[in-house]
């Protein structure tokens, strides 16, 4: 029962922050505030409630779950379940939803209430993603995020918001509906097998299918994920609508909307179709690996702040497309400790690109320079992320990127020293960044104010986080390991061939 | 004719009798506010009488008429639109200065036709059903007698007479062919017949017919003209009721006659369908007047319609028959606003009026938004389980090649859809020229029922789902 919690306490007080607005901004803010906290320190509960016992999603059990018919015309059920992968993705968007909720409070200054139901509206629907076992409930959730982000992008957004809202809905939209079709495939595949019309995960992962009919519907699958992850090709919809989004909404698409990408291809494509996910796997990883260096050189050649953290998203998401493909324990570890640690370095240099376009009007590197002398806190906030999103030992990220080169280096010793190249590239666009911005002489003598009270209680969490996961990740580690384990049994068990 | 028949009729004959009833009212005394009143009693005590005609179902009413699940429900679908447009139609002429009640009458006259298509298993009712909705649609669409509605009233009469023509010799041939005009027993005949010149050619003719009604391309020529010229709310029905009831028709008889099973009908009918797909999103794209957009995805839609209607199969009739529903719904709530929103010299047709009207009229561009994604279908609202029906139905026969058609096309059609709602939402430079007035509560409370209504069926659709399972006669 808690799991629908979850999600009603965000669209009701979505809601009733929208209603309120007209009276009170700042009631509607407090409202969204409270709403994320309640969902965060619910999550926090059930994480120490559970704390020692995850490994019970070995056997085939959730650790809460929730399970409604729905529409039985179609064997579609309300089904929602929690395992260790889910809550940490989930405790993950609560934080950042907290954090894009208090960085809106003094930036978004026209139609706050309804800024605030499409805030907690698109995290009800991530919320959604991350808990569905239902397919068509997943597709339901999935589609359900485009429209509020869309919004939040169109009307808070910068000065081609109008062209990169709409390049982001048509890519989503698209390869959404070709995931649409893999679904229908897989559940008329099992009905075609079983007799039984479902939509349910578990009983979908016993679908006997033909290696051609599994290639496909995988492939339906894959292209919905590497559009959101994204992968190269692809990712051309990211750095706009990242660079025009609003900064809540740039934290919420680089902290959590690509990680429902990644989330789908683990939770999914791998488990429900291992046969053809291993023929896929050498592409699947080659693709990782241009990710990640071509958005890491992308991302040097920028001059806009918000652009260049947006390339280096890509560059991340590479190593973890690299290692969920390269499909074993180490490699998994790492990219799922990726996925959070990207979440919260790259959702913290967004916050500082926020911070500084609102002090400054610009997001052009090329008029700032020798930003530390005028605000040191800030712009040691800057440099620390930056630092971590470089692959600094003793931050999150680090481990992360690690683990999936030590996991991918007995698959493709190869790929993994052109991985590794990446991560240097990674270190030439982190220190340009800081110099460019932070360093230097003051020549354009910018006075500006440095970081306030609540923008430090914004980073400060962030910065223990990143500095927590990087030296002591075993508690993260320990949760979602059993929840990868099964994915992994689901993923090797003997394998059924259709007749 | 016996009481029984009698009873099963009643719903139709109460419409007829209302229609008679509100041209002698008109005649004694004109009162716009009674003649809605009493169309809407009418259309409330045709829409009561299906449940004494529904347990007296399925009953032959002489040869021309089939009183049946299927024919009830879609009654009672077509009632409650016509019902929703009489409101709408109070509301847009309130605010003219003209003869008002003869609309009304010729509104239930065209309802009256419209139901007796949906329940013809003749060609004779057939053809009379069609040219009673025709005729008081030439009507309707000059009602306002200004150059644009009569010139799209003198396009559609020019072009139904011309179709209905074409329709008409299609059944001599068909008649010729098989010595029948009775549905029932063309199936029993069409299996013997592989097919020959002569049948195929009056197919052909007939699906001109129908084809020309339900605009699907080549045949939509009309479509953008009409819808533009025309009164909102009369341009509602027409995309709904008049379309609705055809392709009703076009269920009943290519599945109970059996010729979908010829594989040359099925090719025109795979053509026409990807045709109105891609050439109806494509040309919306080009159109910066609302109402030619509507009528363009109106194209569209009647594709992705004739895509279940292809596949045949169990799924099929479902998954027509529901987006069917949510197509009349999303379509109503569209028009509404466009109707609710028409001032009295003239309607908001072009994009540029929609301009910033989140920041105007939340409320009115909240419903107009929620009907557009409808119609692009995103989830929560019906459109988007009405989509998800017809893939399913395409999947479960494995079309794949008509459903990425209908994937990509249906993307295409996202542009124009969104291109609105940014135009809604985006914040105003200067204020608007005309000031729009304030949605009367009539009309504010047809447009909150229909919202509710399509978040209703995108969210908990399966009482609907059950109650459209069985309609079919199978």
């Amino acid at each position: 029962m808690i799991l629908i919690w979850l999600i009603t306490i965000l669209l009701a007080s979505g809601v009733a922050a929208w209603m309120i607005a007209r009276w009170s901004v700042l009631a509607a803010r407090w409202i969204a505030l409270v709403a994320t906290l309640a969902d965060f320190v619910i999550t926090l509960v059930v994480w120490l409630r559970h704390y020692g016992q995850f490994s019970i999603v070995v056997q085939g059990n959730w650790l809460e779950q929730l399970d409604w018919a729905w529409i039985p015309r179609f064997g579609i059920h309300f089904h929602l379940a929690l395992d260790g992968l889910s809550l940490l993705l989930l405790m993950l968007t609560f934080f950042l939803g907290i954090v894009s909720v208090l960085v809106s409070w003094t930036e978004i200054q026209h139609a706050e209430g309804f800024f605030h139901l499409n805030l907690l509206w698109v995290l009800a629907g991530i919320t959604g993603v991350f808990l569905a076992v239902d397919l068509f409930l997943f597709y339901f959730a999935w589609e359900l995020m485009l429209v509020p982000m869309y919004f939040l992008i169109a009307i808070w957004g910068h000065e081609r918001r109008q062209y990169a809202s709409v390049k982001f809905f048509i890519f989503t939209q698209l390869s959404g509906l070709l995931m649409l079709i893999a679904i229908l495939a897989l559940y008329f595949a099992h009905h075609a097998a079983t007799g039984v019309y479902t939509f349910e995960y578990k009983q979908l992962l016993a679908t006997p299918l033909s290696s051609s009919a599994a290639w496909w519907i995988m492939l339906g699958f894959f292209v919905a994920f590497a559009v959101k992850l994204p992968a190269v090709p692809v990712h051309t919809w990211l750095p706009d609508a990242h660079t025009e989004a609003p900064t809540a909404g740039s934290i919420v698409l680089a902290g959590l909307l690509l990680k429902t990408g990644a989330y789908g291809l683990l939770r999914f494509v791998v488990p429900l179709f291992p046969g053809a996910a291993h023929q896929f796997a050498p592409i699947a990883m080659i693709l990782g690996v241009i990710g990640i260096l071509y958005g890491g050189v992308l991302a040097f050649g920028q001059t806009d702040f918000k652009r260049l953290v947006a390339y280096t998203s890509v560059s991340h998401l590479g190593f973890v497309l690299l290692g969920i493909f390269a499909w074993n324990e180490l490699a998994l570890e790492g990219a799922v400790v990726t996925m959070i640690a990207h979440g919260i370095s790259t959702g913290a240099l967004f916050v500082i690109a926020g911070l500084l376009q609102d002090r400054m009007q610009t997001r052009d590197m090329g008029r700032m320079s020798g930003l530390w002398s005028t605000m040191p806190r800030l712009s040691g906030a800057g440099l620390f992320f930056a630092l971590g999103s470089l692959g600094l030992p003793g931050l999150g990220d680090f481990v992360g990127e690690f683990l999936v080169l030590l996991g991918t280096y007995p698959v493709s010793r190869l790929l993994t020293i052109l991985a590794a190249v990446g991560v240097l590239v990674a270190t030439f666009y982190a220190l340009r960044l800081v110099q460019r911005a932070f360093h230097g002489a003051n020549v354009h003598e910018w006075k500006l104010p440095d970081l306030v009270k609540r923008e430090a209680l914004i980073l400060a969490p962030m910065v223990v986080l990143l500095l927590w996961l990087g030296l002591y990740p075993l508690p993260v580690l320990n949760t979602f390991k059993p929840a990868m384990k099964s994915l992994q049994q689901y993923a090797s068990r003997p394998m059924r061939e259709a007749k | 004719m016996n009481r029984t028949d009698a009873i099963t009729l009643l719903p139709l004959i109460v419409v007829a009798g209302t229609s008679v009833l509100a041209m002698l009212a008109t005649a004694v005394r004109r009162s716009h506010v009674f003649t809605l009143c009493m169309t809407l009693a009418g259309l409330a005590a045709a829409f009561g009488c299906a449940w004494p005609a529904g347990a007296r179902a399925p009953r032959q009413v002489t040869a021309l008429l089939i009183i049946d699940d299927y024919s009830l429900f879609y009654f009672r679908l077509l009632i409650a639109a016509v019902f929703a447009i009489a409101i709408l139609t109070y509301d847009y002429l309130r605010k003219r200065d003209l003869h008002r009640e003869e609309l009304y009458i010729l509104l239930l006259i065209a309802t009256v036709g419209a139901m007796v298509l949906v329940a013809s298993s003749h060609f004779a009712s057939f053809f009379l059903g069609l040219e009673t909705l025709s005729i008081s649609l030439y009507a309707m669409i000059a009602y306002l007698r200004r150059p644009r509605p009569v010139e799209a009233g003198i396009k559609y009469l020019v072009l139904a007479a011309g179709s209905a023509a074409f329709l008409l010799f299609g059944m001599a041939l068909v008649y010729a062919d098989l010595g029948t005009m009775e549905f029932a027993r063309m199936a029993q005949l069409l299996p013997g017949t592989p097919g020959d010149a002569l049948l195929i050619s009056g197919m052909v003719l007939i699906i001109t017919g129908i084809g020309f009604k339900l605009a699907v391309v080549p045949f939509h020529l009309w479509t953008p003209d009409v819808y533009e010229g025309a009164p909102a709310p009369v341009s509602a029905f027409i995309a709904t009721v008049s379309k609705g009831a055809m392709f009703a028709l076009l269920l009943r008889y290519f599945y109970s006659a059996g010729a979908l099973a010829n594989r040359h009908i099925a090719l025109i009918f795979t053509i026409i369908a990807i045709a109105s797909m891609i050439a109806g999103n494509l040309l919306a794209l080009l159109q910066n007047n609302v109402k030619r957009i509507l009528a363009y995805s109106s194209i569209a839609h009647m594709g992705y319609l004739l895509v279940a209607f292809l596949v045949g199969g169990e799924f099929a009739v479902d998954a027509v028959t529901f987006y069917l529903v949510a197509y009349f719904v999303t379509t109503l709530g569209a028009f509404g606003v466009i109707s609710v929103m028409s001032g009295g010299d003239g309607e908001p047709e072009q994009l540029e009026d929609y301009r910033g009207l989140f920041w105007r009229q939340p409320a009115l561009a909240g419903v107009f938004t929620v009907m557009l994604l409808s119609l692009a279908g995103i989830p929560v609202t019906a459109g988007f389980i009405g989509k998800f029906y017809i893939v399913a139905a395409g999947a479960s026969s494995a079309r794949w090649a008509l459903i990425l058609i209908l994937v990509i096309s249906s993307v295409i059609g996202l542009f124009y859809y969104l291109r609105l709602v940014a135009a809604m939402y985006a914040t105003p430079d200067k204020e608007p020229a005309a000031a729009t007035m304030p949605a009367a509560f009539i009309g504010g409370a047809v447009l909150a029922a229909l919202t509710c209504v399509l978040l209703w069926l995108g969210v908990y659709p399966n009482p609907v789902l059950r109650m459209i399972e069985n309609v079919f006669p199978k």
